[in-house]
């Protein structure tokens, strides 16, 4: 038991993505509104930026920026040492997932508007009476 | 100018994309040749490229000059070349058989419809000539979007729902790639596909690995329809306006077969995947339900396009199959079918596309006496189906012949017995429609005679539409024909280093 709370204490990120990430999972699968299910959909986005982000985390690390790196000889010593600085890659990653997030938020919302001007509801079970109905 | 060749092949689209938009508001009339012209300078650049790969081998571009493992690189080998070839050219030719139906479909907003398009088909170039796997991911995502549009653009009142459904399904599937990735990433620190290969060895029985490999195989699964996660096309595919199907069903599932094989084979190497995973058998035994799953739900649609949609999930079951055979000649077999159910599924779009041009909803019913109407496109229909089915001159057959011999060696018999009999049942499906196409009158259950003129006079899709259909039907042969060459020309070549 100790041992359990010791792994789960120390890869916490990790922990919190997956619980974030299921939140939106089965908000996706369960809930019946549509906008919840995109809701859903952004959070399952948002968990997994967040993994990306927590990764190129490190204790008593800095940014990513030279001090006094620029000008003749100014080059501090710890400029070359690869652990005083966070990678920034996943960070510029993420840059790029969310706007490709956004962009996909704003799309399926354009697309719910137009899910809407045709049924009148956002509740797929009414959506599915009316479906049925027009068959008939 | 010729070093330019893999960049230019993406950027002429997305560049024809953004004229287009602007040229919307100023000048409409030049909206359509500034698209072909794109389309064709991609495809013109993916030949040019095929044939510089023939010549000396694969090409690696570094965009904006950073060396690879920092910087993105674009990669062209005998296997993607093939594909570029096929994705820039079926959307070429359907963009000219198509245009008839565009306009008449979205009148005002056909300049709106290019743009998506011509987005859509950056998306996938881009996403097949990358060897970088964030950059995949992006272009990944650019293509999905597009396609989320052009199905939403659909004429039916279901189609905007329809893509509301292939958008929560696209993106966990774009997302459990990203995850992947980012697993990847922790255990490599690189997202250049020919660095983690040759960083994976030393890492092979790591299990981060494993879960990379998994989650970006079911993301990758997700966005080609593989049989559990198939639920989000056959809806997108039926509602959305033919025009964007016709181009979508052929290329985005293909696509992603193709990035599949791409991660098994370049990025994880054969060797992890079929000696230390040893995930084969399960996976083809998912292969084996997806195939029969897929011809069995065809058997029970009314509507045509719903039909060829759940045989599409079914071809997927094919390629997945024969690519976790762990055999060269299922390996074989399911790149060759890739390049043919490309072909032959855009064939048979483009035959739907021409009878719902003159017919509206194609409901097997209302295909009555369409062999005296419309005998052109009922023929193209008939052959292509026959490459579906499988029939030896055309080219379905041969890849079906690698598949099977892949199945044999492996002693995967189920995956064998499971694909000769989706074939029957393909042959089942097409017959079908040619009962009521060719002998409409044999069949009298329903009482709707008087819709259409009977023995009625020829009323033909216009020109484009059919020689464009023709055109495609006579490469199915010639493909066919030259299937031998195409694989010990270039699959097997492209294998060789996998298989030893």
């Amino acid at each position: 038991m100790e041992q359990l709370l010791q792994e789960i204490v120390a890869k916490y990120n990790y922990w919190l993505y997956i619980i974030l990430m299921m939140i939106g999972l089965y908000a996706i699968i369960s809930k019946n509104n549509l906008i919840k299910k995109l809701v859903g959909m952004n959070i399952f986005q948002t968990a997994i930026i967040l993994f990306f982000i927590s990764i190129s985390y490190k204790e008593q690390a800095t940014i990513p920026i030279i001090r006094n790196a620029h000008g003749p000889g100014h080059v501090s010593p710890e400029a070359i040492q690869a652990t005083a600085y966070m990678n920034p890659l996943p960070h510029v990653l993420m840059l790029t997932a969310i706007v490709v997030s956004v962009a996909t938020f704003g799309v399926a919302l354009a697309i719910a508007v137009k899910v809407y001007g045709e049924y009148e509801t956002l509740e797929e079970d009414e959506i599915r009476t009316r479906i049925r109905e027009k068959i008939k | 100018m010729l070093e330019h060749i893999p960049v230019l092949l993406i950027l002429a689209p997305l560049l024809a994309a953004f004229l287009v938009t602007g040229l919307a508001w100023i000048q409409s009339a030049y909206c359509l040749p500034l698209a072909l012209a794109g389309l064709l300078g991609s495809l013109l650049a993916s030949i040019a490229a095929l044939h510089q790969v023939m010549a000396q081998g694969a090409l690696s571009y570094e965009m904006a000059s950073w060396p690879p493992p920092v910087g993105i690189e674009l990669r062209i080998d005998l296997f993607n070349s093939l594909v570029l070839v096929v994705v820039s050219a079926v959307s070429l030719i359907n963009l000219v058989a198509s245009w008839e139906f565009i306009k008449r479909e979205f009148e005002d907003r056909k300049e709106t419809f290019l743009a998506l398009y011509l987005l859509f088909v950056t998306g996938l170039l881009g996403v097949t000539a990358t060897a970088d796997l964030f950059n995949l991911y992006v272009l990944l995502e650019i293509t999905s979007l597009s396609a989320y549009a052009l199905i939403a653009m659909g004429p039916s009142s279901r189609a905007p729902l329809a893509s509301l459904h292939y958008v929560y399904l696209g993106v966990i599937g774009a997302s459990f790639y990203l995850l992947g990735v980012g697993y990847l990433y922790i255990m490599t620190g690189s997202l250049n596909m020919g660095d983690i290969a040759s960083l994976l060895p030393a890492i092979w029985s790591s299990q981060t690995v494993l879960v990379g490999f998994v989650f970006c195989l079911v993301g990758v699964w997700i966005k080609m329809a593989f049989f559990p996660m198939h639920i989000w096309l056959p809806n997108a595919y039926t509602y959305a306006s033919m025009t964007a199907s016709r181009v979508l069903a052929p290329l985005m599932t293909k696509v992603m077969v193709y990035v599949m094989i791409r991660l098994m084979l370049t990025v994880f190497g054969a060797q992890y995947i079929f000696r230390v995973l040893d995930l084969g058998p399960v996976i083809v035994w998912l292969a084996v339900l997806a195939i029969v799953a897929g011809a069995v739900m065809a058997l029970v649609q009314r509507n045509l396009v719903k039909m060829l949609c759940y045989i599409i999930v079914s071809e997927i079951g094919y390629m997945v199959g024969g690519a976790w055979m762990g055999n060269q000649a299922g390996m074989t077999g399911s790149i060759l079918h890739l390049i043919n159910d490309a072909l032959m599924t855009f064939a048979v779009f483009l035959a739907a596309g021409n009878f719902a041009f003159k017919l509206g909803e194609l409901r097997l019913e209302n295909l009555r006496d369409l062999f005296a109407r419309m005998p052109l496109s009922s023929a193209g229909f008939v052959l292509a189906g026959m490459s579906i089915v499988g029939i030896p001159p055309t080219c379905g057959f041969f890849s079906k012949w690698y598949l099977i011999s892949g199945g044999l060696q492996a002693g995967q018999h189920a995956y064998v017995a499971a694909l000769l009999l989706s074939s029957l049942i393909n042959a089942i499906l097409f017959m079908r429609v040619v009962e009521y196409a060719y002998f409409g009158e044999v069949r009298t259950g329903h009482g709707h005679h008087g819709g259409h003129a009977h023995g009625g006079e020829m009323d033909e899709a216009p020109v484009a539409m059919v020689a464009c259909l023709l055109l495609v039907v006579a490469s199915l042969v010639l493909v066919g024909l030259y299937s031998e060459s195409i694989v010990s020309g270039m699959i097997q070549p492209f294998l060789v280093r996998s298989f030893v």
